[in-house]
């Protein structure tokens, strides 16, 4: 092993470490600046909070264990207001928790990042075994009519890549953005080099301009999104959980409701194309099309490569942007397909009933669901074929 | 020697207030805006987090930094804030709903870390925005819309709770007294580590129309007698204590604040 890490340093002229997808998620974090994380301890993601509660101190930020899972996420809303990049990581049940604060994040516009390292339920259900079952959760679990972006990262190098994504995109539009890798993915461990400061690009939110007296939290510019002012600033502002106007104080007026309401969907469709992430294995020709995410990309990978030494043309939409929902890709691949599999470690099939939604009801979409706690393999997916 | 009337901290915009005639939420934050302007606290420094019911509303009136959050976790997001920038003054409002009720549990973790936060408490005994519902400071055998029969449970005394759980600085006061609830609340914003001044306030709208005291006068007349300075409330039996309660300033040490703890950490891990 210590041969490959000497071969990896000389040619990439970098250290290659192997590391946990957990750990990459932390690593993400701090290169993104991230310098503030609450959290509670829950597995599969127990080790993103002991990495912070090294590492955080260590670049001078604050790493805090709070008393449960919805005052963590409160103080990282809190703490982000006062100016932080502010995270948090969680599972299952303690995600459960959090979805009433982190309506407040959406609500009051508030950049942060939630990680969620999705385990089998249901409830306490089988802790330390993977699953996808929270695919609708991350985008419906709150109470109210709001919209979030969900991130799914299949390999130690995305989960680096997409926690320091999720904060760009936290910065950039105000919301909260949640990176759900499934137990497999946060715990699996990987060859990973870390890229130089400034190799991969880091957003930080837009901060307010002009006089003080003039500045109204919640008046968007051209890109649908407001600069954010911190507390301790001398622009002095408001964020409320409650239906407030321009400047964050309470507004019930239906006609500021209903643009308040559309806004905070709005900021994210106008974006879409830049959120929605994908990426394409051996498409162009393809007849079989598997559309999957998070572990299942990987089994779905190597199950066209076999698929496709049988002579079978198969290929791979990996979704790594789950919410908002890549409609577009997904039609534009299947439409020249004659075949779409959706693997996915869940009963319900969550993300075929997105795919049939997008193909129609008519469509035949062939479903692989596990929900054993055990992962999905290639096998199980070319049996679909044959 | 002008009067601090802490004027320069309200929304007069936003003016009337939204709270009911007797209600003692007004009473203190007049206390605590005139308690800043004393202090001499800059808008731009000060952080007022409130939570839900009639004390949530409070931010609605003021012109500092304000956070309004959900119901009982004003003091989770205040930690937040505190902890990232000590610099920052952070007050925290909160109903007795909010504070014991629904957010007991961040009420005992925010004393015990000793954060340096002030929590001012309404305690009106009942939840005054819902309609006057029970909290975990109805009195037992007390009416409200939910114990149309007499509370069957016993109340929270928040005060020895919060000394048990570990705040340096704890007091209690009535709208009866304004004058020294603004003294208290000077104090208790002075103080480093977590503070908190509990108001008893009338609630003649719903608490005192289900407990025959439909008038405010009767409401703050029953505070007036039931409360007692601590100095002569600790003289009395414990059964005459029943009677009563303390009001003025319960527990006032120097345990060290979870920032300063921090830093003293945190320059352990750097040194490295």
């Amino acid at each position: 092993m210590n041969e490959l890490f000497k071969k990896g340093r000389e040619t990439l002229g970098r250290e290659v470490r192997l590391i946990q997808g957990n750990q990459a998620m932390s690593e993400g974090a701090i290169y993104a600046g991230a310098r503030f994380f609450a959290g509670y301890p829950i597995t599969p993601s127990s080790e993103i909070a002991e990495d912070c509660s090294k590492v955080m101190l260590k670049v001078g930020g604050v790493y805090m264990q709070m008393e449960d899972e919805i005052a963590s996420i409160a103080a990282v809303i809190g703490a982000s207001l006062a100016g932080a990049k502010a995270f948090t990581a969680t599972s299952g049940p303690g995600f459960s928790l959090m979805q009433e604060n982190l309506g407040v994040a959406v609500m009051g516009e508030v950049p942060c990042v939630v990680i969620n390292v999705q385990r089998r339920g249901p409830s306490t259900g089988l802790s330390t075994k993977p699953a996808q079952g929270d695919i609708m959760q991350l985008r419906w679990g709150r109470h109210g009519d709001q919209s979030v972006i969900a991130l799914c990262p299949a390999t130690v190098s995305e989960c680096f890549a997409m926690t320091v994504t999720a904060f760009n995109f936290a910065e950039k539009f105000r919301v909260p953005v949640i990176v759900a890798p499934d137990e497999i993915v946060a715990h699996m461990r990987e060859t990973f080099s870390l890229p130089e400061p400034g190799e991969v690009e880091v957003i930080d939110r837009k901060k307010p301009s002009g006089s003080p007296k003039d500045y109204k939290p919640f008046v968007a510019d051209a890109d649908g999104v407001a600069p954010l002012a911190a507390y301790g600033s001398e622009y002095v502002f408001h964020v409320s959980s409650s239906m407030h106007g321009p400047d964050g104080y309470s507004n019930n007026d239906p006609a500021n409701a209903a643009w308040r309401v559309a806004q905070l969907h709005r900021k994210i469709e106008m974006h879409r194309d830049e959120i929605v992430i994908t990426k394409n294995f051996a498409t162009e020709d393809a007849d079989v099309l598997m559309i999957a995410f998070g572990a299942t990309t990987r089994a779905s990978r190597a199950a066209a490569l076999e698929l496709r030494k049988q002579g079978i043309k198969a290929g791979v939409l990996q979704l790594i942007t789950l919410w908002p929902f890549a409609d577009r890709e997904v039609a534009t691949l299947a439409d020249k397909v004659k075949t779409v599999i959706v693997p996915e470690m869940n009963y319900s099939g969550q993300v075929a009933g997105e795919v049939q939604r997008v193909l129609g009801s008519g469509a035949d979409i062939r479903r692989v669901n596990s929900y054993n706690g055990e992962v999905i393999t290639p096998q199980e997916i070319r049996r679909v074929i044959s | 020697m002008s009067h601090a009337t802490g004027v320069r901290y309200l929304k007069e915009g936003m003016l009337p207030h939204m709270w009911c005639s007797g209600c003692g939420i007004g009473v203190m934050l007049g206390a605590m805006l005139r308690a800043f302007e004393e202090l001499g606290y800059r808008n731009a420094d000060t952080v007022v987090v409130t939570g839900i019911g009639c004390t949530g509303k409070a931010d609605d009136y003021l012109v500092t930094h304000a956070l309004h959050t959900t119901h009982g976790r004003a003091l989770a997001y205040a930690t937040g804030i505190k902890a990232f920038n000590p610099k920052l003054h952070v007050v925290v409002l909160m109903g007795d709903g909010d504070s014991v009720t629904i957010g007991g549990n961040h009420f005992i973790h925010a004393a015990r870390r000793n954060i340096d936060l002030t929590a001012i408490i309404i305690n009106n005994f009942n939840y005054g925005m819902t309609g006057g519902q029970v909290s975990a400071t109805t009195p037992g055998g007390r009416y409200t819309s939910t114990t149309s029969w007499g509370n069957p449970e016993r109340d929270f005394d928040i005060c020895a709770l919060a000394e048990v759980a570990g705040a340096n600085y704890v007091a209690r006061e009535t709208p009866y007294h304004g004058w020294e609830m603004k003294e208290l609340i000077k104090e208790a914003l002075n103080k480093k580590g977590f503070s908190l001044v509990e108001v008893f306030s009338p609630c003649p709208t719903h608490f005192g129309k289900n407990n025959e005291m439909r008038q405010t006068r009767e409401m703050l007349d029953w505070l007036k007698e039931k409360g007692l300075p601590v100095e002569q409330y600790r003289k009395l039996s414990v059964a005459e204590q029943e009677n009563h309660f303390a009001i003025g300033k319960l527990v006032d040490r120097d345990a060290t604040d979870f920032n300063t703890r921090y830093e003293e950490i945190r320059a352990r891990a750097t040194a490295l």
